[in-house]
């Protein structure tokens, strides 16, 4: 990525010798990131909603209903008071407060996810489709954009293909996310490799297969193309890995904003919304690189 | 710091929590809400008809995958009295009126329609809330039935009467209010799907109250709210417009989607 051909530079900052400025996200980038925020959350929360019209998984293409993989529900626990059970194959576990009971103006009400977490916050399956549907057009769209712009241009693979000395330093890498000391100076420019890999990960395997399920469970869509349903091993498999992916999505998005937090957080945020971003210069230091180490 | 800036602060905290928190939710009351989130389901509907031709099957499964249970849902035992005396006497006065925009008015018997060429399908059934079933079920074809009764040209949609109250309007029904009875409609194109069957067996049997006896609609393509159990009258119109509160069926006069294809 060349400096030259981003905009102009805050003149004030670069009587800053110590600090480097570098435009790191292009628009289309910056935009496409924040659109994917709204919808992943509107998307996240209506999802839930509709989970918690029927709070159990199953494998394969039908419901085994007194067998599944795993449920959300409550019961009367000793002494006839409510609780939150949340059962994964043969293992249970109380969650009241959070699964299966959660308190819903003050009451304890028997549902799957809390009421904070689902959108609408009260029991509305309908309406959380609508929410649904709507956000995953619009996430789809976007998603389409920024792989175009990224293939076209070149910038998906600058930016999220490891480059082989990265590769050969990942021990490295991983070193340096244990200890929380991120690269710096020039290393900083680019993705560091566990990043890079992380963000492909998501980008073209996670997403790709949550829309491929949520499209696995349509009936119409499974009578158009049957070879995707069955891909997943039938509806409810769909089901369960639309859910699945769903959770390894909220952990990327934890550790993704805690690294954005730990790893200089205005910094961070600067680079996404305005796109410029800067790097400490260190003294008399050469490119780091696998080799040179 | 100033009151009035901490007060201005503490009104932005409050109003950025709000709206995150209900105002989703307020938003989607609105009218202008309400028409946004129904985009999502026009674009459905569009793709989904570009992508299926009118002859796309829903799979169909072997007898070894029929579920041992299949969850019955909505009403699985309607208390109305018309329909009781109808279970009380096996359904043999049963019959299935069809009327509306077509020249020959059709009035059915069980025995009637079992004389029509009939279709036997093996399918899942995907119920909205997101489980699903596998049975096996043999009807009438609707297409048999809408060809015997011959449609006007203005015909557009298929619309399905049933025997069970889903709520009363107005006040109980003894105090003169009126049963709300399941209703469903279908485009159509969806109408002469192969697919689409007024079932009377399920899984070699005479389908069961809990299923929908004596006659339910089977369309395979969309979710289970849209297969009307119950059917006593099929009634062939130009527009939805007049059905219930307008959205072309009970549930979808609640914010179901009326194109429940996903």
């Amino acid at each position: 990525m060349s400096v030259s051909s981003a905009p102009a530079q805050p003149a004030e900052d670069q009587r800053d010798s110590a600090r480097l400025w570098i435009f790191r996200h292009p628009l289309v980038i910056r935009l496409a990131h924040w659109i994917n925020v709204v919808c992943l959350v509107v998307l996240l929360m209506s999802g839930l909603q509709i989970f918690n019209a029927h709070p159990a998984l199953y494998w394969g293409a039908a419901s085994t209903f007194d067998a599944p993989a795993l449920a959300i529900t409550s019961d009367e626990g000793a002494g006839g008071t409510p609780r939150g059970i949340t059962q994964i194959g043969t293992h249970t576990f109380d969650t009241t407060g959070w699964l299966g009971l959660s308190a819903v103006g003050g009451e304890p009400t028997e549902r799957a996810f809390p009421a904070w977490a689902t959108l609408p916050a009260g029991q509305d399956l309908a309406t959380g489709r609508r929410w649904h549907f709507l956000f995953a057009w619009a996430f789809v769209i976007n998603g389409l954009i920024y792989l175009a712009y990224g293939i076209g241009t070149g910038q998906l693979r600058r930016r999220l293909i490891p480059d082989g000395d990265q590769i050969r330093d990942i021990g490295g890498s991983i070193r340096e996310h244990l200890t929380l000391h991120f690269p710096e100076g020039e290393e900083a420019r680019r993705y560091n490799v566990l990043q890079k890999l992380t963000y492909l990960v998501v980008v073209l395997v996670l997403l790709p297969i949550m829309v491929l399920a949520g499209l696995a469970m349509s009936p119409g869509l499974d009578a158009a193309f049957p070879f995707l349903t069955e891909l997943f091993g039938g509806r409810q498999s769909a089901r369960s890995v639309h859910f699945i992916v769903a959770n390894l999505l909220v952990l990327f998005v934890i550790i993704h904003v805690l690294l954005v937090l730990l790893s200089g957080f205005w910094n961070n945020m600067r680079g996404m919304i305005t796109g410029w971003f800067t790097i400490r210069r260190i003294p008399g230091a050469t490119i780091r690189t696998g080799e040179s180490r | 710091m100033a009151p009035h800036r901490r007060r201005f602060l503490r009104g932005a905290a409050g109003l950025l929590g709000a709206a995150a928190l209900g105002g989703c939710d307020r938003l989607a009351e609105t009218a202008f809400g309400r028409r946004t989130l129904k985009l999502g389901e026009d674009a459905n509907l569009f793709v989904q008809r570009l992508l299926l031709t009118p002859q796309s099957l829903a799979r169909e499964f072997p007898d070894s995958a029929i579920s041992a249970y299949f969850k019955p849902n909505g009403t699985i035992d309607p208390s109305d009295e018309a329909y009781r005396a109808l279970v009380a006497d096996q359904f043999s006065g049963f019959t299935l009126a069809v009327d509306g925009l077509v020249e020959a008015p059709q009035a059915l018997s069980l025995s009637d329609l079992r004389a029509l060429p009939a279709r036997t399908q093996i399918t899942r059934h995907d119920c909205v809330e997101g489980w699903s079933s596998i049975g096996k079920w043999t009807g009438v074809p609707l297409s048999e039935i809408l060809g015997r009764a011959r449609l006007k040209p203005e015909a557009r949609y298929v619309v399905f009467h049933c025997a069970d109250t889903m709520e009363v309007a107005g006040g109980g029904l003894e105090e003169g209010g009126t049963p709300i009875r399941y209703y469903e409609s279908i485009e159509l194109t969806d109408a002469y799907h192969p697919q689409t069957i007024l079932a009377y067996d399920m899984n070699g049997k005479a389908l069961p109250v809990a299923h929908g006896a004596p006659l339910r609609l089977r369309l395979e393509r969309q979710l289970g709210y849209k297969m009307a159990k119950y059917v006593m009258r099929v009634e062939v119109v130009a527009s939805l417009a007049r059905l219930g509160d307008g959205q072309g069926g009970y549930w979808e006069d609640r914010g179901y989607e009326w194109y429940a294809g996903i």
